[in-house]
């Protein structure tokens, strides 16, 4: 008898899902349907339990931010400061130098490694060997998949001053005539972060091109064939069109993590003599908030990056609905 | 009209010749570091210090390796990443996709409000200092735990099961119905086995994120020697000797081993990081470029 309403349940549900015919329900109806469900609520709620206090709860730590916070005391116990973490923030100097590298770094990652992976995918799918391409994709997705300790050390390797191939090609080639310290000179250092992140995720990020490029109509490359257009023709007005949807949502989602590239590469590729280059505002509040034990400021510095990303993903999700068309929301 | 065409098959052949330069140029600069780390590591370290090894080891040894596997620390690091992959991977399939399930399920009442609950994580942190502070008020600073629990429900691999299960007929979740079976029955004997290639994919993420993470083991137990990864071994042994390095506290293996000859131990470090990913990575491939694929088209 059990299993027979069960059944009805299931049936009408999934034949009309959402039906509205739910006015005159009882409170024993609810009882019953979640009885019902049982099973879906023990394998759902430790988890959503899970996620409240692993993700939803560090956002109350924000309050932090907001008093002087010491790990002593209980919360009711802490002194509340107001907006004074904020005000000592914005007065920092050092702030600005961190924010400016933090935007300099994204902007050049997001602009750089926006438009290589489109590149690379398009040249990919021009190859006519399919063996080959098949090679060259195995290839290129196998840095992803190594540490950034790992890139670090070895990019550190590349570009050292004795033996590092770079310079000794740039010696051999007569290009420079003194090896240059790379990793020494604060004014290299964004562009060396920046390339070690193509170097490790082009490949990988081409990957979604890759796909919906295969998801074009191959009609449509037919039908300009005979009519008569050249390839880059077929690039310019097949290809690009095809996966510019493809392209749009990843830019939006892209300028949201604007001011959350990480802070990895810059804490393993930097050392002492280029800080003014490589601290972000990750680091930062690090640096601040836990290796001086200075809570309250280091949280500031956080909610300040968040909030900031938070506002540019709105931002660019409505520019891109208002103009383009495309939203991720 | 004659002319046109021609110019256009020239061009498109000079394309052609660029395209394949260009492209094995890119297989080189990618393969190159990782071959070139492979022959210092297999070379003598007093003969590597004469430079020169590109692609091949001149005076072959197996010296280096000898020398960081005697190393207790590297030995016990590698059993903790080992452990950590393991445990991380485990438990984090499980969570997805017993989530993934109920979120797949239209009848679900709790759906709506969990499915937004748990999307909403993928957008924001609470950023590192109160996830350090809770870490901290929960005991877990200084244990194992601390490399699997905190992102134990991964939206982002949550959403990607998902969609894969709404691609699968619904008849067979009723059909399983009709025969008594209750809902974590289903899950377990009829959804679970055909999920396998997102699983795969999913499997795969969640290990190379445990084997190559190692902010965690620096934040959290970078005293506790006992739990340390070989990651944060490799981290300690590669800063140590750079210049300058932000590690002060240069670590026993670091001072011990650097004296040897730094690029030599660095580069057996880094191969023993490395390989089993090597390793692992073809085989996965289809199921990964698959997932990719689907998380893309979904979200």
């Amino acid at each position: 008898m059990k299993t027979l309403t069960m059944d009805d349940n299931l049936q009408h549900e999934s034949v009309t899902p959402k039906a509205p015919k739910r006015k005159k329900k009882t409170k024993g109806d609810f009882w019953k349907s979640v009885g019902q469900q049982k099973y879906l609520y023990f394998m759902s709620i430790p988890f959503v339990i899970w996620l409240f206090v692993f993700s939803y709860v560090p956002l109350w730590g924000w309050t932090m931010a907001f008093q002087n916070y010491k790990p002593a005391k209980s919360f009711s116990n802490q002194k509340w400061v107001g907006l004074k973490n904020f005000v000592e923030l914005f007065q920092d100097e050092r702030f600005y130098l961190v924010l400016r590298n933090t935007l300099a770094m994204s902007i050049m990652g997001i602009v750089v490694g926006f438009i290589v992976p489109i590149v690379f995918a398009i040249l990919l799918n021009e190859l006519r060997s399919m063996k080959f391409k098949r090679t060259i994709q195995t290839v290129s997705y196998l840095p992803h998949f190594v540490s950034w300790v790992v890139v670090a050390g070895i990019i550190t390797k590349l570009l050292s001053i004795d033996g590092g191939i770079v310079n000794e090609i740039l010696l051999s080639l007569h290009i420079i005539d003194q090896p240059i310290q790379f990793m020494a000179k604060g004014n290299w250092f964004w562009g060396i972060v920046t390339a070690s992140d193509v170097w490790k995720e082009t490949g990988w990020n081409a990957i979604i091109y890759l796909a919906a490029i295969t998801g074009i109509d191959k009609e449509q490359y037919e039908a300009a064939r005979v009519d008569g257009a050249s390839r880059f023709r077929q690039i310019w007005n097949i290809t690009l069109p095809g996966i510019r949807p493809t392209i749009m949502v990843l830019l939006i989602l892209s300028i949201g993590h604007l001011t959350s590239i990480g802070f990895e590469k810059q804490m393993l590729l930097g050392n002492s003599l280029v800080t003014d280059y490589s601290e972000v505002l990750d680091l930062y509040a690090l640096k601040y908030g836990i290796q001086i034990n200075r809570f309250s400021y280091g949280t500031a510095i956080g909610m300040f990056n968040s909030i900031v990303s938070i506002i540019l993903l709105f931002t660019a999700n409505g520019l891109f609905k208002k103009f383009a068309k495309e939203s991720i929301m | 009209m004659a002319g046109s065409a021609f110019n256009s098959t020239r061009s498109e052949k000079i394309f052609d010749w660029f395209n394949y330069t260009f492209l094995t140029l890119v297989l080189i600069v990618t393969l190159y570091p990782f071959l070139n780390v492979l022959a210092i590591s297999l070379n003598d370290s007093t003969d590597t210090v004469r430079g020169g090894i590109y692609l091949w080891p001149r005076a072959f040894t197996w010296d280096n390796y000898q020398t960081i596997f005697n190393y207790t620390g590297l030995i016990q690091g590698l059993k903790i990443s080992i452990l950590r992959t393991l445990v991380g991977t485990v438990l984090g399939l499980i969570a997805a996709s017993m989530l993934a399930f109920t979120l797949s399920r239209v009848d679900f009442r709790g759906r709506k409000f969990i499915s937004t609950f748990v999307a909403l994580t993928m957008y924001f942190s609470g950023g590192i200092v109160p996830t350090y502070i809770l870490m901290r008020d929960l005991h877990l600073i200084g244990t194992f735990w601390v490399y699997v629990l905190p992102g134990l429900v991964s939206g982002f691999n949550v959403f990607i099961i998902r969609s894969f299960i709404d691609g699968l007929p619904f008849a067979l979740q009723e059909s399983a119905k009709l025969d008594g079976a209750n809902d974590f029955t289903i899950y377990y004997r009829v959804i679970l086995p055909l999920c396998k290639p997102v699983l795969a994919t999913i499997s795969l993420f969640l290990a190379v994120g445990q084997w190559n993470s190692w902010f965690d083991t620096y934040l959290y137990n970078g005293t506790k020697q006992q739990w340390t990864t070989l990651q944060y071994e490799l981290m300690k042994v590669l800063q140590s000797t750079q210049q300058g390095g932000n590690m002060t506290n240069a670590n026993d293996l670091a001072t011990q081993l650097a004296h040897v000859s730094p690029d030599s131990i660095k580069m057996a470090i880094t191969i023993v990081v490395t390989i089993p990913i090597l390793v692992v990575y073809p085989f996965l491939q289809r199921y990964f470029v698959g997932g990719m694929t689907l998380g893309a088209v979904k979200s």
